[in-house]
């Protein structure tokens, strides 16, 4: 039987109607439209659709939309803020850490919050942190130096989006 | 990867998810939901009514003493990795909660409900069994202690009744007792990040000897056991490399789990082998 | 005004949209009226199909309609666009129906679809379709399913071959072999991989009744190539009546190209219903669905002298085709594996046979690098192997045995190459330098101090060239050294400079990560002097973009590029005539440099590409017979393949109580050619050496003796993980190709084809002291602990 929920998504406040077995990953890329968060697997491994919640790093395809009701999420449209990019997104645009791009999305939110979390990772931390994610194209080399590149240009408390630094834990 | 139709409750209050459980056969409790989502995509898992505890704030947090500390069911595997004074009262335990699965993962995933999955390739099992953890949970009739030891009973199987829910852990502080330590390793499976193996490791030392040798093996059986023959070929022995070594060979855990990643012939060889190392951190973290 | 552009490690221009998450995907794209298939699929590796029944499933809420084989028995089986040599051997051909009807060979053979408003609801009616099979024996190893007895999957492939193929000079390598001075012969297996490229395979389709025409989206590398075989040999329709759309695609590594049932399926149901009808893969639908790469037996015998002198090589391959053939399946064990098995050596004489065999198991076709890892992973361990039953280093075999510098155009010996040669190269100029970015000598003295401390270190190599820039005319046609694809394969560009000065470049290749919207600018931009960001590139859609094969094969910069390439020359020659009709001088006087065409000597005195694009556009004044407007288009067709070339180098150490191996150190030289980006040049490699470490390491899919894939998910399937893997230290000799102006060759492919073996090198020869010479991927931790157990006891 559907449920209403209310979630907020980068900011804003969306109230819908949906089935308990919808995932979180579905309800932002179909009730919400928001398709930058992409579905790669089907047993929690790839992390393609990792978002943050309430200020943490998640898998949305192993959450589903009722248990978000109330929360806050930020996907990968809404680290970019008026207009300007999030310092990750620059540094993988520098350090082309992007291939055919379908990993992306999620791999800029984990790394958003590795960073929130650990904001001058060694190689080794940086390597563990992305074991949630997984990528098919570059072999990972660039986005680790994209991940170094957003150390050095940010300092650790610009990591967490504006509106998901109240929830964050550092 | 689609989910069969369920219900939803959201409960308000330990008691509310108890009383929902009691009336509905069909219902599941729902808290990181990292076990449970899963099994639900691949339609392995049907329940009719799932009863998300995952926001009720009472049934998660960290508190300790200087004997024990204890764990709310709902915390994470992040908390309790990160937790300052995990790391200090009971190191070992935060040291396995950062191994688990991923970062993402880690974030959701509670201790109550991995303890409650009871998957062998799990990690904390183990860890609590080596840990002698007790466990709280409450049901209709109220709350009951439960030994770590009599809590795993088979492959995905607990003492947990349908109606009863898992409210905290404790465990010894052990981080503040002289001549204590303690170590886990894990043997990850490359595709999964499960424990094909797991070692729980945790050395008592008294005038330089082995006073308690705790050594438990996950991912080998149904659910972790004790390596007692290693146990009691270490007691009261001198942890040296030799001893520790001649100890470990009387291994005899018959490994019943297999796949095709790992025989159960190999995991028993990784069992002997990571206890070894286990055993030898837990001495040198001991101060031994 | 210009900037130099070509080499230059440039931004990429795809990325902002991907960065943001504002990229479209298939699943991505939302069509008013759009319905949901889910397909239903054969839970049996072989059976017969007796009764379906969809009642229940059509009577669930959300279900449009569901059909089963017979409703499309109209529909012809797929085409096989790639015979292995039609011209010259038979091959038992047997292709998939858009729904199977009578019997499936393979799990994951769709038998059902359901239509629904959601997939949630279709997943739902597809528990409620009710067929009844009877399963029938299988069979899964590629050489067993040609020995009598064996359960026989296609009634016209007796002994379950679908080609028996062979090149070389057959007793020539026999008698050779029988008079080296040492021979050695080695089994190998080269694994069947599971690609999981990280978007799983989508189509949506829509058709208009009153035009019927049909619009498909799909997720493709070559959206021209589909379009083709759908209109053609599929639905019997003109061309001209379907528009193929590859969105932004996530990724392919080969197993995008092929035309498979699903997309035929959207096709014919958007006609059924009326309705455009959209199907995304799940990850574990993609692991029996999509197809899968390598799966080769192999018997190599070598010869050589006491001196490390190869004197022949014979190899014989089964091929595990699956249970059904994908679209040019039987083209990859055999052009794109036999021919090249010369690898970087002079070898004297070669005979390769391979077998294409049907098995109960997933269809396998071109993964990345597609044949040239299985040859490479037999040429790099035959030369291994030799080295060592000869107590030689192995760098000095390979010396011993390069192709030499002056040596090129190098045609292979006993026309293994049907006629190609080999472009250039400088083997030992790569192999040096990564000797020496690893410190070779110094590491054999660290291995020997390891050694005593009983710790088995290891080094291994892989010096490696591949072919790409498929491909000439007079390779792939059907003439007397024709491969059977019965196409030459060209490639495509059209370059329009509009009114303003801006660009619109559309092409024919189909970029699915290798950033063609930037290399292919670059080209523009350097030739023509206009700013990079004043040049679009569009491709990936049939309406707007010209013909073209699309992007796998590492062929889109020798190729494509060249197209592009070619184009630009001819819209400067366009540019040239204007100008000095403009300046009243004569053509032959004028040139073009820096964005401007003028009077050689005089380059005050020019008129800039942005205003001879005005100029040409509105037309005022031309030369007798010019057409307004700066468009050229090519349609390349190129000389020769090219032949990239390096070195990579692997350190290992293997835990000696647990057999795992850790990789201590990867890098990797590699000669391409030119680079036009070297940024998305070192990408290119560093992803494909991370599959095939992937491959020697960690993955493998695995099959049960009822067929069953039992690594059915990424629970059990390892992809490699950051985690698993050091930097990769990178360094590059270029030896440009003769054979285009631009001098570039290819990578995409590069990477993985050179890293497997280095990888297995190293290991065995870490374990070498245990007198293990050889051991089979993955090398897992229990693999190479069983080994070393048996070394130590078979010592004792």
């Amino acid at each position: 039987m559907a449920q209403t929920v209310s979630i907020t998504v980068n900011g804003t406040a969306y109230e819908r109607e949906v089935e308990p077995r919808v995932l979180l990953a579905h309800f932002l890329r179909e009730a919400i439209g928001l398709t930058g968060t992409n579905v790669g697997c089907d047993t929690s491994q790839c992390g393609a659709c990792t978002v943050l919640m309430d200020g943490a790093a998640v898998k949305s395809c192993t959450v589903l939309a009722v248990q978000a009701d109330g929360s806050s999420v930020t996907t990968i449209e809404g680290l970019a803020s008026d207009g300007k990019l999030h310092p990750v997104q620059e540094a993988f645009w520098e350090k082309h850490g992007a291939q055919c791009g379908f990993c992306t999305p999620g791999m800029i939110i984990t790394v958003v919050d590795l960073l929130n979390n650990n904001p001058h990772p060694t190689d080794e931390e940086i390597r563990h942190g992305l074991e949630g994610n997984l990528c098919r194209c570059t072999g990972y080399q660039n986005i680790v130096e994209a991940v170094k590149h957003a150390a050095r240009a940010m300092p650790a408390a610009e990591a967490m989006p504006e509106e998901m630094r109240e929830h964050a834990h550092a | 990867m689609y989910s069969a139709s369920v219900d939803y409750h959201r409960a308000t209050s330990l008691n509310d998810a108890i009383k929902t459980l009691e009336k509905n056969k069909g219902a599941k409790l729902l808290a990181g939901g990292h076990s449970l989502i899963p099994s639900m995509k691949l339609r392995v898992a049907n329940p009719a009514v799932l009863v998300d505890i995952g926001h009720i704030k009472s049934l998660s947090g960290i508190k300790v003493t200087k004997k024990e500390v204890k764990i709310g069911a709902l915390t994470t595997h992040a908390a309790v990795a990160a937790s300052a004074e995990i790391k200090e009262a009971c190191p070992i335990l935060a040291e396995a909660a950062a191994l688990i699965a991923d970062p993402q993962v880690r974030n959701r995933g509670t201790i109550g409900g991995s303890l409650a999955q009871a998957d062998p390739a799990a990690d904390y099992p183990t860890l609590m069994i080596a840990l002698d953890a007790i466990f709280a949970v409450t049901g209709p009739n109220g709350e009951r202690h439960i030994e770590a030891r009599k809590f795993f009973k088979d492959l995905l199987t607990t003492a947990l009744k349908r109606d009863e829910v898992l409210t905290s852990i404790t465990v010894p502080a052990y981080g503040n007792m002289p001549g204590m330590g303690g170590a886990y390793l894990k043997h990850r499976h490359p595709a999964s990040s499960y424990a094909v193996v797991g070692v729980a490791a945790m050395i008592g030392l008294a005038d330089g000897k082995v006073e308690r040798a705790v050594v438990v093996v996950g991912g080998i059986t149904s659910n972790p056991m004790h390596a007692v023959a290693v146990e009691s070929a270490l007691a009261g022995k001198e942890p040296t490399e030799a001893n520790i070594s001649a100890a470990v060979d009387t291994m005899d855990i018959e490994a019943t789990l297999g796949d095709s990643y790992a025989s159960s012939e190999y995991r028993a060889h990784l069992a002997k082998v990571m206890a070894k190392k286990a055993i030898m951190l837990a001495t040198e973290r001991a101060g031994g | 005004m210009s900037a130099k552009a070509m080499g230059v490690a440039i931004k990429r221009r795809e990325d902002p949209r991907l960065i943001t998450g504002e990229a479209k995907y298939l699943d991505d794209v939302q069509l008013t009226g759009m319905v949901y298939a889910a397909i239903l699929r054969s839970p049996y590796a072989h059976a017969k199909i007796k009764r379906i029944n969809t009642t229940k499933a059509a009577a669930h809420p959300g279900v449009v309609a569901v059909f089963t084989g017979e409703d499309f028995k109209d529909l012809p089986a797929l085409p096989c666009a790639w015979q292995a040599e039609a011209g010259r051997i038979k091959n038992n051909l047997n292709t998939p129906r858009v729904l199977e009807i009578d019997r499936v060979t393979h799990t994951g053979a769709g038998v059902a679809v359901v239509v629904a408003d959601d997939r949630y609801n279709a997943e739902d009616a597809l528990a409620l379709i009710e067929v009844d099979y009877q399963p029938l024996p299988t069979v899964v190893d590629a050489e067993k399913a040609t020995l009598p007895g064996a359960p026989q999957i296609h009634e016209n492939a007796p002994n379950n071959i679908c080609m028996d193929w062979a090149i070389g000079d057959k007793d020539g390598t026999e008698a050779t072999l029988g008079s080296s001075e040492v021979v050695v012969k080695q089994r190998i297996i080269n694994q069947r991989l599971i690609p999981n490229v990280m978007e799983t395979r989508g189509c949506i389709s829509q058709y208009l009744p009153a035009s019927e025409e049909y619009t498909v989206w799909m997720t493709s590398q070559d959206p021209h190539i589909m379009r083709l075989l759908m209109t053609a040999f599929v639905f019997g329709i003109p061309e001209t009546k379907m528009r193929v759309i590859a969105p932004q695609v996530g990724g392919g590594f080969g197993t995008k190209i092929f035309l498979y049932p699903e997309y035929c399926l959207m096709a014919a149901l958007a006609k059924k219903t009326g309705r455009p009808v959209k199907w995304m893969e799940t990850r574990r639908e993609n692991y029996v669905a999509t197809t899968h790469g390598r799966d080769h037996i192999t018997d190599i015998e070598i010869g050589a002298k006491r001196d490390g002198t190869i004197t022949a090589l014979r190899v014989k391959t089964f091929a595990n085709l699956g249970g059904i053939l994908s679209t040019i399946a039987p083209g990859i064990p055999t052009t794109l594996y036999g021919r090249v098995l010369s690898g970087a050596y002079k070898i004297p004489h070669i005979y390769c046979n391979v077998i294409g065999t049907y098995t109960n198991t997933g269809m396998v076709d071109a993964y990345r690098g597609a044949g040239r890892p299985e040859a490479t992973y037999v040429v790099e361990r035959a030369v291994d192997l030799v080295a060592r039953e000869l107590k030689l280093d192995p760098v000095e075999v390979r010396r011993k045995n390069f192709i030499q510098p002056g040596d090129f155009p190098y045609a292979p010996a006993d026309n293994i190459l049907a006629g190609l040669k080999y472009d250039s190269g400088n083997y030992e100029k790569a192999l040096n330098k990564a000797l020496e970015m690893v410190n070779y000598k110094g590491f054999r003295k660290e291995q020997e101090q390891a050694r005593k401390q009983g710790r088995y270190l290891g080094i291994g190599l892989s010096t490696y060239i591949e072919i790409c820039g498929a491909a000439p005319s007079s390779w792939i046609g059907v003439g007397p050294t024709g491969q059977g694809w019965g196409a030459a394969m060209w490639e495509s560009a059209n370059i329009r400079v509009h009114l303003t000065g801006k660009v619109i470049l559309t092409i024919g290749t189909q970029s699915h990560g290798q950033g063609h919207e930037t290399t292919m600018a670059q080209i523009v931009a350097e030739e023509l002097g206009i700013p990079m960001e004043d040049i679009i590139v569009q491709l990936g859609d049939t309406l707007g973009t010209p013909f073209g094969y699309g992007t796998y094969a590492s062929r889109s910069a020798a190729v494509g590029g060249m197209a592009v390439y070619n184009s630009a020359q001819k819209i400067k020659e366009k540019a040239k005539r204007l100008a000095a009709h403009l300046l009243e001088a004569s053509p032959d006087d004028m040139t073009f440099e820096g964005g401007k065409a003028f009077v050689k000597g005089s380059p005050d005195k020019g008129k800039t590409i942005q205003e001879l694009a005005g100029a040409a556009a509105l037309a005022y004044s031309l030369p007798a017979g010019m057409e307004p407007f700066l468009d050229d288009i090519t349609y390349y067709d190129p000389p020769e393949c090219t032949y990239p070339f390096g070195t990579h180098i692997c350190v290992v150490e293997v835990d000696k109580d647990t057999g795992q191996v850790k990789l201590q150190r990867y890098l990797a030289v590699d000669d391409v050619g030119k680079r036009i980006n070297p940024l998305i040049v070192d990408g290119q490699i560093h992803g494909g050496i991370v599959q095939g470490v992937a491959q020697a390491l960690w993955e493998g899919a695995v099959y049960d003796e009822n067929a069953q894939l039992l690594s059915g998910s990424m629970m059990d399937y390892a992809v490699p993980k950051a985690s698993f893997l050091p930097n990769i230290e990178l360094g590059s000799t270029e030896t440009p190709s003769p054979t285009n102006p631009l001098g570039v060759k290819g990578v995409g492919e590069t990477g993985t084809i050179a890293s497997t073996p280095a990888v297995v090198n190293a290991v065995v020869d870490a374990l070498s002291p245990l007198g293990i010479k050889h051991l089979d991927m993955p090398l897992t931790p229990e693999k190479v602990w069983r080994a070393m157990r048996s070394a130590q006891s078979a010592k004792m």
